[in-house]
């Protein structure tokens, strides 16, 4: 078990330097530098600004200096918005992108992962149907349908909830809503479909022979294996969760890392791009290794492997 | 049910088939298709969902790629003596705040969105499918690699990376297709893949071997056809996602740019007004959820008619 | 009284293509610590007859249409979840055909086991566990005591269909029901899992109902014999009579299939045909298209019904089955180009 933690811890590593090497490198081969914006700057100005940023090095070297601040944790500064580095602009921000993170993940699962289950146990059947329909309609919606249409309603007609902002908890509803219904449809479908499998194998018909009762059935012989798919997509999730918050942040004005990558990428803002997409890059290895972790847990096959 | 099955049951199991020129004969046949198309749609048939789907989606088609000859207005021509007013008798879905006529933006920029869909879902099948190919039919640690490979990418915030492809490369809308298709590819390659597996222990393709066809031909005219299935399948699905992906970025400004305008662009405008003008965020909405539902739906229908056996449960 | 008495069970399959009528109106019994074989072609019907004892039909599609099962008096077909589920495991219990499949791979064997207790009795895991380990050597898996706590992926096939077996048989029951116990497994060890399983139902006294579409297992192992094919009991009667008196060319064209009884060099004897689609009504014997004895009138209206040729010993009599005729001439003679492919001989 430890040998294959730390493999994967390995590898995730690994994964994380590739991806730093490719942004990195795309960022690089962008036309232009950060600084040449419309508004005429002396050429010997814009020189010293690029000498500045390092911008006056080979590509490589630069690489190997940005690589090295990165591991120690330094990004460097914005190159739009000076004296302040990227550094300052997580830990502004993440809490707030972490908070709207972890409430839509947790909504998305604490709604679709019963109501998976349910529809799987009671298929067919209204329990079945009207969980399932909903669902589809969510997977459909996209998060900036969704957020608009959340804030026009509850916002604007009904007038229930802020729609801008992030002063409290009820600013957080909205914004976590718009984000985690979409996963909770995805979570119910992969549940369902899980928990169906486990419920259609022979083990259960051999339970069932012993007179074990359907609640039991349920809890100790399905679950485990039926949770499997939407453990799975615990990774993806965190992925998709991640890029709709580009959206949503902007949606309803809550202050982000979205926002600000989002920015960064329009104003073709080098560090901070950099320094986000390793965050993010980040966050999504260590899901997955914990994916990893808890799949092996779940399931004694996987243990030999 | 057909001969060769028949004596395979009653032999209790399937033969090895003589190699020879019927064999040939049996393979020129299984290449040009079978009776599987026929039932597939006897059953897509019965579905009334999917059906509708599809008359929908064929309707929606038609609204956006001749609707914009049949209107007076120009997409373009802008009136700002109108400024944005609500649906009316001369402009059915109201005008933007540029006095813009909204009916013939929303069919117009349905067009690209639809675009972006079939070119980026083309550039993906071909990529999944030649990869997805390639790895099963070659098997052992080739196909190990590769699909460790896709379990990787699988693992990646690609939207992160598509975001960073545009921006490195300029918004081109031409750009914006291959780097969709670039990173939509990894589950037809899965699927494709485990397809071509299953295939590749079946007679048919060890005949093939047996016959001496080369490796292209016996992925390009023997394995591939007979997963096209479920390629047909995940093509419907990976229009829909491809089409989200793409109004992602358009909402973000990342996207398509003006003068153009997809339904995410006008989503983003409509957004940013909707307080005042929710006309401009419904229509487009309205839209492009729709064309998600019918080509969702399809894709499902699909499925259930073209592998029976993954069908409900 | 017998044990477990069946009347006239039907189980159908409401399925899109029509209605599969797996079981038709079969009864049987069986006495206390007898074994009753059932044998078939796969299809016959034989494993879903076991299913709808104890009430395991997927349903839908699967519906028990009429029937009586009386298990002690009472109805197994009629009685209530919860009693039924005091009746499975504890006075029923029952083998599966794959033991690969059978045994839940996420929980350990011990689990596994002492549910099986507790599921039914008062016990703590601690007395659960010891005869959990008691229940594993008896069916013969060494060093029990550490191999009660491994996966089931970690046994093979033959050692899993023991513990299934030491599960079946760890509340004592009544009844056991094996389906097809030994068809996933390797021949070598066929014999041995057959063995245990008469061995502890000698100790214990427990009825079994053999499903197998083998005729030597039933040879060996049972009392009585259920000969089915087309979701009806066509021949019945103790082993001796199934075995060395057939009357039904079913009957004995399965024998004919038995390798080896065959001489060296012969080849192979299979019986031609597919059997009857089963979601049709059947004229006549359902047999009667693949019936290697020459065949003369037209299908009746109905299919024949079991009749008492002595002894207990029955068979479903079409009129045309030339039961003192032997097969072997009929064959010599190479009289089998006139049998009919499937559906021809069977009209809607």
């Amino acid at each position: 078990m430890l040998k294959f933690v730390a493999g994967r811890l390995l590898q995730g590593i690994l994964v994380l330097l590739a991806i730093y090497a490719v942004t990195f490198f795309l960022v690089a081969a962008t036309p232009g530098s950060p600084f040449s914006s419309e508004r005429a700057i002396r050429p010997e100005i814009l020189a010293q600004i690029e000498a500045f940023y390092g911008y006056d090095k080979p590509v490589f070297e630069r690489f190997m200096t940005s690589l090295g601040n990165a591991l120690s944790g330094e990004f460097g500064p914005s190159a739009v918005y000076a004296n302040r580095s990227v550094t300052d602009i997580i830990a502004e921000s993440f809490p707030v992108s972490l908070k709207l993170g972890a409430l839509s993940l947790l909504l998305a699962m604490a709604l679709g992962i019963p109501a998976g289950i349910i529809a799987a146990v009671k298929r067919n059947t209204w329990l079945d149907y009207v969980p399932m329909s909903a669902a589809m309609v969510g997977i459909c919606l996209p998060t900036f349908v969704m957020g608009p249409m959340l804030a026009l309603v509850f916002g604007i007609i009904l007038k229930l909830l802020p729609v801008a902002g992030w002063f409290g908890p009820e600013f957080w509803i909205l914004p976590a809503a718009t984000l985690g219904l979409v996963y909770a449809a995805y979570f119910a479908r992969l549940t369902r479909g899980g928990m169906l499998e486990m419920l259609n194998q022979d083990w259960v018909r051999t339970a069932r022979a012993k007179g074990v009762k359907e609640t039991t059935i349920i809890w100790r012989h399905c679950l485990k294996g039926g949770l499997m798919p939407a453990v799975t997509f615990l990774g993806p999730a965190l992925a998709g969760i991640i890029s709709g918050s580009f959206v949503v942040e902007t949606i309803f004005q809550v202050p982000g890392l979205g926002q600000w990558f989002v920015r960064g990428a329009l104003n073709r803002d080098d560090f901070l791009i950099l320094g986000l997409t390793v965050l993010f890059a980040t966050l999504i290895v260590i899901m997955n290794l914990l994916v990893d972790i808890v799949q092996v847990a779940l399931n004694p096959r996987l243990k030999y492997e | 049910m057909s001969d060769i099955s028949q004596t395979a049951t009653l032999q209790g199991k399937p033969q090895p088939d003589p190699a020879g020129p019927a064999v040939a004969a049996m393979l020129e046949e299984l290449e040009e298709g079978s009776s599987l198309w026929k039932d597939a749609w006897a059953r897509l048939r019965k579905n009334k969902l999917a059906l509708t789907s599809l008359f929908l989606f064929i309707l929606i088609v038609l609204f956006c790629v001749v609707g914009p000859f049949l209107s007076p207005y120009d997409s373009q021509a802008q009136d700002l003596f109108v400024g944005a007013e609500g649906p009316s008798a001369a402009h059915w879905f109201g005008t933007d705040t540029l006095g813009r006529d909204l009916l013939v933006r929303v069919m117009e920029g349905g067009r690209i969105s639809l675009l972006v869909g079939l070119v980026a879902t083309t550039v993906s099948l071909m990529i999944g499918v030649i990869f997805g190919a390639v790895a099963g039919y070659m098997g052992g640690r080739v196909d190990a690699a590769m699909m460790r490979f896709v379990d990787l990418l699988y693992a990646l915030p690609f939207t992160i990376f598509v975001i960073l492809l545009m921006v490195a490369f300029g918004r081109s809308l031409w750009l914006m297709f291959v780097a969709i298709g670039c990173v939509e590819w990894l589950t037809m390659a899965r699927i494709v893949r485990s397809g071509v597996i299953g295939l590749k222990k079946q007679e048919f393709v060890e005949a093939a071997v047996s016959l001496g066809y080369s490796h292209t031909r016996i992925i390009l005219r023997h394995l591939i056809p007979n997963v096209l299935g479920p390629v047909i399948v995940i093509s419907t699905l990976t229009v829909p996602a491809v089409m989200l992906l793409e109004a992602f970025l358009s909402f973000l400004g990342l996207g398509v740019q003006p003068p153009f305008a997809s339904w995410g662009v006008l989503i983003n405008e409509g957004q940013q007004n909707m307080e005042i003008f929710p006309w401009l965020l419904i229509f487009p909405a309205f839209f492009f959820a729709l064309t998600l539902f019918c080509l969702n739906f399809l894709g499902d229908g699909l499925r259930d008619a073209l592998d029976p056996k993954s069908a409900k449960d | 009284m017998a044990l477990l008495e069946v009347e006239d069970l039907a189980t159908h399959f409401h399925t899109r293509e029509g209605t599969v009528r797996a079981v038709d109106g079969v009864s049987f019994s069986i006495d206390k610590g007898e074994t009753l074989g059932i044998v078939g072609e796969s299809g016959s019907g034989k494993s879903v007859t076991c299913y709808s004892l104890m009430r395991l039909i997927p349903e839908p599609p699967g519906r028990i249409e009429r029937g009586v099962a009386r298990f002690d008096g009472q109805d197994l077909l009629q009685m209530g979840k919860s009693d039924l589920r005091h009746i499975r495991g504890d006075r029923i219990s029952m083998i599966f055909q794959d033991p690969m499949t059978s045994l839940n791979p996420y929980l350990r064997i011990s689990t596994q086991l002492i549910e099986a207790q507790q599921t039914h009795r008062d016990i703590d895991n601690k007395a659960a566990l010891f005869k959990a380990i008691e229940g594993l050597e008896e069916v013969g898996i060494p060093d029990a005591s550490n191999r009660v706590k491994s996966y089931p992926h970690e046994f093979s096939g033959g050692m899993r269909q023991r513990v299934m077996i030491a599960m079946a048989l760890i509340n004592e029951p009544d009844l056991l029901i094996a389906d097809e116990p030994t068809t996933a497994l390797d021949v070598t060890v066929q014999a041995q899992i057959l063995d245990i399983i008469k061995q502890r139902q000698e100790r214990l006294g427990t009825a079994v109902i053999l499903v197998t579409h083998d005729l030597g297992v039933v040879a060996g192992n049972c009392d009585k014999v259920n000969v089915m094919y087309a979701g009806q009991i066509v021949e019945s009667g103790s082993a001796e009579q199934v075995f060395y008196e057939a009357k039904h060319a079913y009957t004995r064209s399965l024998q004919k299939t038995i390798p080896s009884l065959q001489e060296k060099g012969q080849e192979l004897y299979t019986i031609p045909g597919l059997p009857p689609d089963l979601t049709k009504t059947i004229n006549g014997c359902a047999f009667h298209p693949r019936c290697p004895f020459p065949k003369t009138g037209a299908a009746e209206t109905g299919r024949p019904t079991l009749k008492d040729v002595g002894d207990g010993h029955c068979f479903a009599d079409c009129g045309y089955c030339d039961s003192s005729g032997s097969i072997e001439d009929v064959l010599a003679k190479g009289d089998t180009d006139d049998i009919q492919l499937p559906g021809e001989g069977v009209e809607a």
